[in-house]
């Protein structure tokens, strides 16, 4: 047995040179100090993107995309397929875990500084991988085609349509017509299973090339104090095996979710019902539904949702391009100010978040 | 070292030949990009252009309440005010569009999505919508309700 694997091992290195990459491995590290333990959020949520994909594509086995079909594959998905409700239940719950670990994660790296020079491009498509995770979630959110998933659509796609000049043609393409229709739900679909995880398996691809390239970011050393050399940890097998620990707890942690929690599925849409009260979006949207509930319909000439809207892009916009504005971290010095605003930005999500939970 | 001969260079030929391989690709390209994105564009579907729907009949729409009504493809609110008027708005709220109801305990029109609120004349008294709901004509033939667009 021993021999048979040395020897497929021997024909794979001859081919690929598999004594570089192993070597390579060896030699990477993994600096330890206080703030370590932010390093393990990147990759809880590539285990959570897997798990994603696994039983996504489980889902698909069943699942019918269309307005006659969709709630009703789901109803035969949770209530006769063998163990569908538990797969159904874990691709809800995942998808929840895996957006608040990212979230996690990119504070981390932002408060960190980790984004700045030579990491740019891990944090560009660290934040695009964010955008497009925001995309699933939303696009899958409409798939059981259920009263609430109906009218979530409607209002972000509407959303959409608020934009002055590309926002009509944007909202009808997305809706594939003026209304929200089968048409929606067809786009969404493809949306979700094909355009979104092709786009993002590129960007984890090229994120994860230069998480292995450039080593992990270290801490800002504070000026004055004298650089010394950082505790390191071997990546392999050391942080590893610590990684995979962690991931069995999360698992275990989605199964008691799924099992003691399992993801409801509403009443099928109706579009001729009246929006049923307490609706609201998904957690991670709720802070920004708070602020246009609370923005007045007109503020001087602007529309209250056109403000909402502009304010919410220029805000995501230069959050997506902070390591080229924040010169100081980018120098190595410290950047008080863009702290202060990591705060600001975590303490109204948080702040708002709890509010729109509460009312 | 002296400098290379530039025999058989043609700057202006080469010009040439560079807005002419330039133009190609960009038509190619276009040619490309074209059927895509219009393929992308939902084509436009014959609606049926409704004018006029008949509710149902006046003695079975209670006293203080809201019906929300088809009219084609768009959803339409009956209300039969506590002062026993007949009114019919335009379901879709002004805000983003969700659907709105009749509350009875309110004595509004209100919209679940973002806490809008509507009078009776379909005016947007509280909330986010920025215009009052669009009005339809309600008429009663022998007993039968009809709503109709005003025109």
């Amino acid at each position: 047995m021993k021999r048979t694997l040395k020897r497929l091992y021997d024909w794979l290195n001859e081919r690929m040179q598999l004594d570089d990459v192993i070597e390579f491995m060896g030699k990477k590290y993994v600096p330890v100090h206080r703030h370590s333990v932010w390093y393990y959020f990147g990759g809880v949520s590539l285990f959570l993107f897997i798990i994603q994909v696994v039983t996504g594509i489980l889902l698909l086995m069943y699942y019918k995309g269309s307005e006659e079909f969709a709630f009703e594959s789901i109803q035969f998905i949770m209530s006769k397929v063998r163990f569908g409700w538990l797969i159904r239940s874990i691709h809800s719950w995942t998808a929840n875990l895996f957006i608040l670990t990212a979230m996690i994660h990119m504070f981390s790296v932002f408060f960190e500084k980790a984004y700045r020079k030579p990491r740019e491009i891990t944090w560009l498509t660290g934040m695009l991988m964010f955008f497009l995770m925001l995309g699933f979630g939303f696009s899958g959110y409409l798939l059981p085609w259920n009263e609430l998933a109906y009218f979530a659509t409607k209002v972000g796609t509407e959303i959409a349509g608020v934009v002055p000049v590309i926002g009509r043609p944007i909202m009808v393409f997305l809706r594939g017509g003026e209304q929200v229709t089968g048409a929606t739900l067809s786009r969404f679909f493809g949306f979700h299973v094909a355009v979104f995880p092709g786009i993002f398996t590129v960007l984890l691809g090229i994120h994860l090339l230069l998480v292995q390239r450039q080593g992990m970011s270290e801490p800002l050393t504070p000026p004055g104090e004298p650089e010394k050399e950082l505790k390191t940890m071997p990546f392999f097998p050391n942080f590893l095996l610590r990684d995979l620990l962690l991931w069995l707890i999360v698992l275990n942690l989605l199964a008691i979710l799924a099992v003691f929690f399992p993801w409801e599925l509403g009443k099928k849409a109706d579009a001729f019902a009246a929006a049923p009260a307490g609706i609201r979006p998904e957690w991670y949207f709720l802070f920004m539904f708070q602020t246009l509930k609370l923005i007045p319909a007109r503020l001087w000439i602007v529309d209250g949702e056109v403000l909402g809207i502009g304010l919410f892009g220029l805000a995501g916009l230069l959050w997506l391009i902070v390591p080229f504005w924040d010169r100081k971290s980018a120098r190595g010095e410290r950047s008080r100010f863009v702290t202060y605003i990591g705060v600001f930005i975590v303490l109204y999500i948080i702040i708002l978040t709890i509010i729109g939970w509460a009312s | 070292m002296t400098e290379q001969p530039t025999i058989g260079v043609n700057e202006k030929k080469r010009d040439f030949l560079k807005l002419v391989l330039g133009g190609s690709l960009l038509a190619w390209i276009g040619a490309i990009l074209y059927p895509v994105l219009a393929y992308l564009k939902p084509p436009a579907q014959a609606e049926a252009e409704v004018t006029s729907v008949n509710a149902g009949k006046l003695s079975d729409i209670p006293k203080d309440s809201g019906t929300i009504i088809k009219f084609g493809s768009r959803p339409v609110i009956l209300l039969r005010t506590p002062k026993d008027e007949l009114k019919a708005f335009s379901a879709a709220c002004t805000h983003l569009e969700c659907t709105v109801q009749y509350r009875k305990d309110m004595g509004l029109i209100w919209c679940a999505c973002h806490n809008g609120k509507y009078d009776f004349n379909g005016r947007n008294v509280s909330g986010p919508p920025p215009r009052p709901l669009e009005e339809y004509k309600v008429n009663v033939q022998g007993g039968e309700v009809y709503i109709s667009r005003k025109s």
